[in-house]
């Protein structure tokens, strides 16, 4: 279904503009929920591969999760990975075209979950990509349930009556996890909820798309990102939540900075 | 100047590999195939043709790695053997799905589940009905020989990118692990960029400000798109019988016919000469595609035979093929070793005459 605002046409004239959507997003309409950080990820990635100049250079893999549309809001060659599957298409895609940007885009189910193996293998051979890891605590796309990023005690589908690690384990720090590996170069976690944070953002996706012209290793930033769909909650809600609850077990920070731990794990 | 050599299947699969100008292989360890990964790792053909080897970390990681290679345009390959490719399989129906090209070599052993090391085949139903889930078919190729085993590297490849689908070498141990000797074809060099973006149109090798982006997806929520997608689909299915092939072995004067691809088809060759000794006119068919299926030339056959017996190293999957294509016409009867046991030429010469020439 192609939802059409011809009316806002008019509007759109050089001299009314005061804000402007970076090219390498397409004029599709966001499939996500409004408030979700997923959007505002994408235009970070987005705005960095028009900066850099390398949207000619650049292959984008989507997940299978709430992005798994990716490839209809980048305006870039992309694939769609089956679930958890997208660091194997990264790794022979730059292999076999090194010069070229490779990015994956995945959500905490995705990359955490189904797709850990091909996490960590991906991050321990050193793939020279980046990583870009949104993480809601659930699974946004399926309806919320739980991933293995949710907290303790929190309420999804299939934790109602919250996470109870003795049953259903622990929150995965996975980003923690990969860090220790000496195949990763950049790991950062970021998130997008308050202005001052989308900036920091922008300069760590950033710096994860040039590292890839250095042949160092993995460049992983993980998004921490709300959900306010499958946390039912209002954006505003959600937001005060995340920086209430998600911050403690995901701390926000640089932990791996060109080759070096700058955290203490 | 091609090359004479004495190898073995897997060894020959995988140097007929650089020679096709193959850009990635990648694999995982399983018996009876680990020559393969062992030989290109030992022969460096990244130093030879720039080729990609890699040890994936499973199956699934390998498969998907096809996947991102293949929908660049890449000529991307791994071998592996039935729980492998059991394992493989959920990418192979999202290759189909996205119509990306790769090429699959599966060194049959038996089962089910971890079964034995020892050959068999009985993954003809997963190779030839889709395998996966959903609505799709590979091309499937059946090597009776290890100049086949070669051969159809190059034809694979060809095939894949002809039909934008996945191709697969439905092999055994047998063939596999047996040493013969081998004509290798003289190295084809690898494509440039510049011929991978003439030849794939439709890959992702970076959106250029010429054309629109590409997207490889094998996903279209709107029903009406998804139908319209998977009838393409199976309009190319249909047309993969203009590359349908099969030899036919002393039928012109047949009575009786022998049905059997890859190994039992070489073991049945034996058979018939053993047959005709005793008087016996039996001829062999062996389809070399498995999909598409040379039903035509098998139905034409049909018609001068009293009966057919199919012989394959499983409970009996290629006899349903064979059947269709045969109409009930004349009787078939299935024979054939499993869970590893290879059939000999006598056990198949004693299994004709008591399921075909004593009966009809
Ligand atoms: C093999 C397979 N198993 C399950 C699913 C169903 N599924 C789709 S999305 C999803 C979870 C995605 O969650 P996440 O990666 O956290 O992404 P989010 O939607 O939260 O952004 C699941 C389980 C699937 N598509 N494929
Ligand atoms: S369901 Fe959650 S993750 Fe998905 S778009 Fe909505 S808010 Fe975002
Ligand atoms: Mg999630």
């Amino acid at each position: 279904m192609d939802v059409k605002f011809e009316s806002w046409k008019e509007i759109i004239k050089d001299e009314n503009i005061a804000f402007k959507k970076t090219k390498v997003l397409t004029d599709n309409i966001l499939s996500y929920c409004p408030g979700c950080g997923h959007g505002v990820v994408h235009r970070l990635v987005a705005e960095t591969i028009e900066e850099m100049e390398i949207q000619d250079q650049t292959i984008g893999i989507a997940p299978v999760g709430c992005a798994v549309l990716a490839y209809d809001f980048f305006d870039l060659d992309m694939q769609q990975a089956a679930h958890g599957r997208a660091p194997a298409l990264a790794t022979a895609i730059k292999r076999l075209y090194p010069e070229k940007f490779v990015f994956t885009y995945q959500g905490d189910g995705d990359l955490a979950a189904i797709g850990g193996n091909e996490t960590i293998h991906a991050c321990n051979r050193g793939e020279n990509i980046t990583i870009i890891f949104i993480n809601n605590g659930i699974y946004g796309m399926t309806g919320g349930q739980m991933a293995p990023t949710t907290l303790e005690g929190m309420v999804t589908s299939t934790s109602p009556y919250g996470r109870d690690p003795k049953l259903m384990g622990y929150p995965l720090r996975i980003t923690e996890l990969i860090a220790m590996l000496p195949g990763t170069y950049y790991v950062t976690r970021q998130a997008v909820y308050k202005p001052a944070y989308v900036r920091k953002a922008k300069k760590a996706i950033r710096k994860a798309f040039e590292n890839q012209k250095l042949n160092k290793g993995v460049s992983f930033v993980e998004i921490v990102s709300n959900c306010n769909s499958g946390w039912k909650m209002t954006p505003v809600e959600a937001n005060k939540w995340l920086e209430e609850n998600m911050l403690k077990t995901f701390p926000l920070g640089d932990i791996k900075v060109d080759g070096e731990l700058v955290k203490e794990l | 100047m091609s090359e004479i050599r004495l190898m073995m299947g897997n060894e020959a699969i995988a140097e007929a590999a650089i020679r096709a100008g193959c850009d990635g292989y990648f694999g995982y360890p399983i018996t009876p195939q680990s020559e393969v990964l062992e030989y290109l790792m030992a022969e460096k053909p990244y130093e030879r043709t720039g080729m990609v080897v890699l040890q994936a970390e499973s199956e699934l990681a390998a498969v998907n790695m096809l996947y991102g290679g293949g929908a660049a345009g890449k000529r991307v390959m791994t071998t592996s053997s039935s729980p492998g490719i059991s394992l493989m399989q959920e990418a192979i129906s999202y290759m189909a799905g996205a119509e990306i090209p790769c090429l699959i070599a599966n060194v049959v052993r038996g089962g089910p589940g971890l079964g034995t090391i020892q050959p068999s085949q009985s993954d003809y139903f997963q190779a030839t009905k889709g395998g996966g889930h959903g609505d799709y078919c590979l091309f499937v190729l059946a090597p009776s020989s290890v100049q086949e085993m070669a051969d159809f590297v190059k034809l694979g490849f060809e095939m894949a990118f002809k039909y934008r689908n996945p191709v697969m070498i439905l092999s055994d141990g047998v063939i596999g692990q047996v040493m013969e000797k081998v004509e290798l074809i003289d190295p084809i060099p690898r494509r440039t960029q510049e011929e991978i973006i003439k030849e794939c149109p439709w890959a992702t090798t970076g959106k250029t400000p010429d054309r629109e982006r590409n997207i490889i997806t094998s996903l279209d929520l709107d029903p009406i798109r998804q139908e319209k997608h998977v009838m393409n689909l199976k309009e190319k299915f249909e047309k993969m019988k203009e590359d349908v092939m099969w030899e036919n072995i002393q039928t012109d004067d047949a009575e009786y016919l022998i049905v059997a691809y890859g190994s039992s088809a070489r073991i049945s060759q034996k058979t018939i000469d053993l047959a005709r000794n005793e008087g016996i006119k039996v001829g062999l068919f062996r389809p070399i595609t498995l999909y598409p299926f040379p039903e035509k030339e098998l139905e034409r056959l049909s018609k001068q035979v009293k009966g057919i017996l199919s012989v394959e190293m499983s409970l009996g999957q290629l006899i349903e093929d064979v059947r269709l294509a045969v109409h009930d016409r004349v009787p078939v009867e299935h024979y054939g070793r499993v869970g590893g046991s290879v059939h000999t030429p006598f056990q198949v010469l004693e299994a004709l005459k008591e399921k075909i020439v004593n009966k009809y």
